[in-house]
């Protein structure tokens, strides 16, 4: 009982937070009188926000915040991009403060030459930027189960989606010549418990990154500074921050975060193990939990979609409890393993209703509903709930999780 | 001849694919790498030297552990901790008890995690023979080991612990048309 009213606290704070349109009138330069013109502010050398916007990821109410998620708002993000500020973070030992002029990645094991590469070395080989999403394992965790989170930051947020830039993770194993038989890199980062996981070789030749940059600048320190993997669809846990090591190996090393953790219980007691690709997930952020509708009329049913198997081809929208479904317009860029924006023109009547959205993506996989997948996986699988979720819009205006 | 040029051109190819492309980055002294490789495999390769006792890991934990743990392993609520004992048979159960002694494949892991990561507040300040005696320590709250039983490099990977074959492979797609037939269950608990 104390978790959850721990929980329930922490709902209703976060709700409050994000409750923009819950009534909450913002002073605009509509509602200043028109007077003797003042000169604005002057030049500066980083930018921040305007003070009227207060999207923030929302934080636990644990006392010790060294370990633990922070949620993304993705109801106030709009596009594709997450701000670098609002990516979600996962702390599993606090943020390191590491000066890059000290950093190293090591690179040995099964490998004909081992290497340590400065920050200046990565930074002279050829780069690549792309697009892509990172979402924990575990987001959608609160709804597996119990299904008690009331807005799409708390359902959603620990997935975010970034442009990322570095270098190959193949360019820099091939320096320095992988052996035959390898068939696993253990990743390793710089925090305080140096956290490892073990990643096929296959992955690691084909499309991971071993990134300095995000949306044009370095990395913030909690995504890793100065150097992180990232890994193209799979789940987060695996993006390996403050990566110091990587080790050509001939078997997985069977980690605390690949054994204890990140595993997914079935119901007959087994559990899945090297569980990485995320799959094919969307969610609608207006309208969703914690809003309100001001009352009936137009309004722009708008969304994320991903998923870790490619590009999303299709989104679906059902506002009447999944009898009927309708194409969402998808915005470009739709890349592949990268939050794609959908968005449907929608007319409330003033009725309670309900609003979900469903994926399907390149490799032709249907995003499925939550039952499909308790059926299958059981109550107790806590990672990977791509479930679809359903929100209701009650006749007040006020969206509620339509499972609460 | 063409035999020869063959030959040739096999060792031209092998040599241009295991040299560097950039030659970017300095070759590592061995000792700059074992001073960061501190990974255990599951078969114990990369144990280090030491000894642990079931009666010192108890005193260590009193001191290092309980705190967070509880006094017996039982978890606490600030800052959340799951818990250490117990668990066993619960699996399958609609409340399983993930522990070390109920979920945890390897021992040499929890060797390697408590090493890496405890104590949270001040992680790799264990010595060796500390983390030892902790393994032995909660082994033997969870039955797997005796009360007399001594740790090391040799002895910690022999313990069998009693969820080593309870994982399957990933069987994703699971639902819809593309949805695999389920993983099947080849042995253990």
């Amino acid at each position: 009982m104390a978790g959850w009213s721990t929980r329930r606290r922490f709902f209703e704070a976060t709700a409050a937070l994000s409750g923009f349109l819950a009534g909450c009138k913002r002073q605009t330069s509509a509602d200043v009188e028109e007077g003797p013109r003042r000169i604005g502010k002057p030049l500066r050398a980083y930018g921040e926000r305007s003070a009227f916007e207060k999207a923030a990821r929302a934080l636990p109410t644990t006392k010790i915040l060294e370990v633990g998620s922070s949620y993304t708002p993705l109801a106030e993000t709009p596009g594709i991009i997450t701000p670098s500020a609002l990516h979600y973070e996962r702390l599993h030992s606090g943020v390191p403060t590491i000066d890059p002029a000290e950093h190293r990645l090591l690179i040995h094991g099964m490998v004909d030459r081992p290497l340590i590469f400065t920050m200046d070395d990565l930074r002279r080989l050829p780069s690549v930027s792309r697009i892509c999403f990172i979402e924990c394992a575990g987001n959608s965790h609160l709804g597996y189960g119990r299904r008690d989170s009331p807005t799409v930051q708390l359902s959603h947020g620990l997935a975010s989606c970034s442009e990322w830039t570095g270098v190959r993770l193949g360019l820099l194993l091939s320096e320095a010549g992988v052996q035959k038989g390898a068939k696993w890199i253990l990743a390793e980062g710089a925090d305080a418990c140096k956290m490892q996981r073990s990643i096929p070789i296959e992955k690691a030749m084909d499309d991971i990154l071993v990134a300095y940059g995000q949306n044009g600048e370095a990395l913030r320190p909690e995504q890793g500074y100065p150097l992180r993997l990232v890994i193209p669809g799979w789940e987060g846990n695996a993006n390996v921050k403050w990566l110091r090591r990587l080790k050509a190996v001939d078997q997985p090393y069977m980690t605390r975060d690949e054994t204890s953790k990140y595993t997914d219980s079935m119901p007959d007691g087994t559990a899945r193990e090297f569980t990485f690709v995320m799959e094919a997930k969307s969610v609608v952020t207006f309208p969703s939990g914690g809003q309100k509708l001001p009352g009936p009329g137009f309004f722009e049913i708008t969304g994320l979609a991903w998923s870790g198997r490619g590009r999303i081809e299709r989104v679906e929208i059902s506002t009447d409890g999944g009898v009927t479904w309708q194409d969402a317009d998808l915005s470009e860029p739709r890349l592949p393993m990268a939050f794609t924006r959908f968005r449907l023109g929608w007319r409330w009547n003033g009725r309670e209703v309900t609003v979900q959205s469903r994926a399907i993506d390149e490799s032709g996989y249907v995003q499925p509903s939550h039952e499909e997948l308790v059926a299958v996986r059981g109550p107790n699988y806590e990672y990977h709930n791509n479930g679809i979720r359903v929100w209701k819009i009650n006749a007040d205006g006020t969206v509620t999780d339509a499972a609460a | 001849m063409r035999l020869l040029s063959c030959a040739v051109a096999l060792i031209c190819a092998t040599l241009a694919a295991q040299s560097p492309k950039y030659g970017v980055g300095r070759t590592p002294a061995g000792e700059e790498i074992r001073a960061m490789d501190l990974s255990i495999l599951p078969d114990g390769t990369g144990l280090p030297e030491g000894r642990g006792t079931v009666a010192e890991g108890r005193d260590v934990y009193a001191r290092r552990c309980a705190r967070c743990h509880g006094a017996n392993g039982e978890g606490g609520d600030e800052p959340k901790q799951a818990p250490l004992v117990g668990g066993r048979g619960s699996l399958k159960t609609p409340k399983p008890l993930k522990t070390i002694g109920s979920y945890w494949p390897y021992a040499p892991t929890i060797w390697d995690y408590v090493n890496r990561a405890m104590p949270l507040d001040r992680p790799g300040t264990l010595t060796h023979d500390q983390v030892y005696s902790l393994v032995a320590f909660l082994l033997r709250m969870n039955g797997i080991i005796g009360e007399n039983d001594v740790l090391d490099a040799k002895t910690l990977p022999k313990i069998r612990m009693p969820n080593r074959d309870g994982f399957v492979p990933d069987a994703r797609p699971d639902t819809g048309k593309q949805a695999k037939k389920p993983a099947v269950k080849t042995s253990g608990s």
